[in-house]
């Protein structure tokens, strides 16, 4: 294939890249998507929640065809003490009648990462599996190609576009971002996908029909840790996993398989899993340096997308498959308006920072701009206040012959005596300014 | 099988296409001389161990789950960079 030129090559056939060549074909522009995997969807892995609104525009019929597993009718966010939980549940029949709607739905990557590269060859694209893209062709600041491995072969594009994920070499190797990333700034998750009988894992979780839950954990489940914990219901299978930053896991010298262990193992999560069978292991970075560290997103002949480009949206939210299929839609827009213009060049390609700009992708970032940096500065949040929490409750209902009033006081003295109302009241300023 | 706990039985349950040559490699003066080591820990796929007797770090590039966290950790000393079109870790449920 050495020599060839088409309009447009597309690193990677993740969500963000299979949007942006759905988006392309659609418009019958030539589109070439590489991907590294033997199939589409082998290398990648998420939680699970798949936010389907921005699919809805692009394969219209997908409610039927695609591989999904439950849509999402439980919420519940946990903070985790040593021998127990405090937890918000939020629980709906809202979307009974049409599930469709409520657009979260869990899904397995593997599968649905293959389907959608599926719907973008039946849009036109031609998507090529098991082809690594080493090195971007960059002649006079241009990007005018990529070469790939096995084989060294170059191709060439008017327009390359990024939806390398989490790793993006490309990027770096542009000059769009200057460096290694900050461990800090980098999660690894760990993840365990355990088969349950359907009936048990409904019963367990409350569910009928095609219902499911997102529960989401925070504290003690991963050591105090800055991170979260998770478990989403699948089928007939649970998605479980822990996400703790790469900085925290060198300061406190801790395993991801390890954590994850501490976390099946908690009193909260521990019957929920009891009597399964483990069928996967997987490990996946997920970025989130956020809104103040992104990489520059576009130069001449070249996009960036996804997870490449940081495009998650780390806070409670944890929303990360939209945001880059977004991505994938606007770079193929922008793409569509270059052949336009017949002018590849920043000039034109800057249209996608406006379209990011102008839409939740980048307005959402901008909320959460501090979160990543209030966690890392203040990790008593997750360390000291979830014990103190749970201990505060546990004196409040432990049942004792002492009258009501004279317990209130008490919880009060000790909440006063462990913190210092001047650092709960800016500690709270500060959980404001950070996630709301 | 049920709940699995190591490493080792988890890697097991994984489906591999392996390439002779690796994709990772150490400069192992760099290694030797890090007095945190962290690769040795953080690798969610027990991909580094520590050869007791030279004090190197022995890589075991066949168990990499490739999330990259090792360079992150130490890009000092880790050069990674993707396995081969085709090959490495293929999940099957992601």
């Amino acid at each position: 294939m050495s020599e060839e030129k088409v309009t447009c090559i597309i690193v990677g056939a993740g969500v963000a890249g299979s949007a942006a060549a759905i988006t392309l074909a659609k418009a019958g522009i030539e589109v070439l998507v590489l991907e590294r995997g033997e199939v589409p969807g082998c290398k990648n892995l998420f939680g699970g929640v798949l936010y389907t609104t921005i699919l809805d525009k692009l394969v219209p019929d997908w409610m039927e065809s695609a591989p999904l597993e439950r849509y999402v009718t439980r919420k519940r966010f946990s903070i985790m003490g040593k021998d127990g939980e405090i937890a918000l549940d939020f629980k709906t029949k809202r979307y009974e009648s049409h599930p469709k709607r409520n657009f979260s739905f869990t899904v397995l990557r593997a599968k649905f990462d293959a389907w959608l590269a599926e719907q973008a060859e039946k849009a036109g694209a031609q998507v090529f599996p098991g082809m690594m893209v080493s090195e971007l062709i960059i002649k006079n600041n241009r990007v005018v190609g990529v070469k790939t491995e096995p084989g060294g072969d170059e191709l060439y594009a008017d327009v390359v576009i990024s939806a390398e994920g989490v790793h993006s070499y490309l990027t770096l190797q542009a000059g769009l971002r200057k460096s290694e990333f900050d461990p800090d700034h980098m999660v690894t998750a760990a993840k365990e996908v355990i088969q349950l009988d359907e009936n048990v894992l409904a019963d367990r979780f409350q569910l009928e029909g095609n219902e499911g839950v997102a529960f989401a954990y925070f504290g003690d489940g991963l050591f105090g840790m800055f991170g979260a914990g998770f478990i989403y219901t699948n089928k007939n299978t649970l998605s479980i996993g822990t996400g703790v930053t790469i900085g925290e896991m060198i300061r406190n010298k801790k395993n991801p398989n390890e954590i994850l262990e501490h976390f099946k193992n908690h009193p909260a999560i521990r019957p929920y899993i009891r009597g399964g069978e483990t069928i996967e292991y997987s490990a996946h970075m997920i970025p989130e340096y956020g809104y103040n560290h992104l990489p520059k997103l576009y130069m001449d002949g070249f996009l960036v997308t996804g997870d490449a480009a940081g495009l998650v949206n780390s806070s409670h939210h944890q929303e990360g498959t939209n945001l880059a299929m977004a991505s994938g839609v606007f770079a193929a827009e922008t793409v569509i308006e270059a052949v336009k213009r017949n002018d590849f060049t920043s000039n034109t390609l800057k249209l996608y920072l406006e379209k990011l700009e102008n839409s939740f992708v980048l307005k959402d970032l901008k909320k959460y701009r501090h979160m990543t940096s209030f966690f890392n500065e203040n990790p008593h949040f997750l360390r000291d206040y979830p014990d103190l929490m749970m201990e505060l409750f546990g004196d409040y209902f432990e049942l004792s012959e002492k009258p009501k009033e004279e317990i209130e006081k008490e919880i009060y003295k000790k909440l006063k005596r462990r913190i210092p109302l001047w650092t709960m009241a800016t500690d709270a300023w500060k959980v404001k300014k950070a996630l709301f | 099988m049920g709940l699995l706990k190591t490493i080792e039985e988890k890697l097991g349950l994984l489906k591999y296409k392996f390439d002779r040559e690796s994709h990772i490699s150490i400069e192992q003066e760099s290694f030797k001389q890090d007095p945190t080591q962290a690769i040795l820990y953080v690798c969610p796929a027990k991909v580094y161990t520590k050869n007791e007797e030279d004090g190197s770090c022995i890589v075991n590039y066949e168990n990499c789950v490739e999330c990259g966290t090792c360079r992150i950790a130490a890009p000092q000393h880790v050069r990674w960079f993707y396995p081969k079109g085709g090959m490495g870790v293929n999940y099957r449920q992601g």
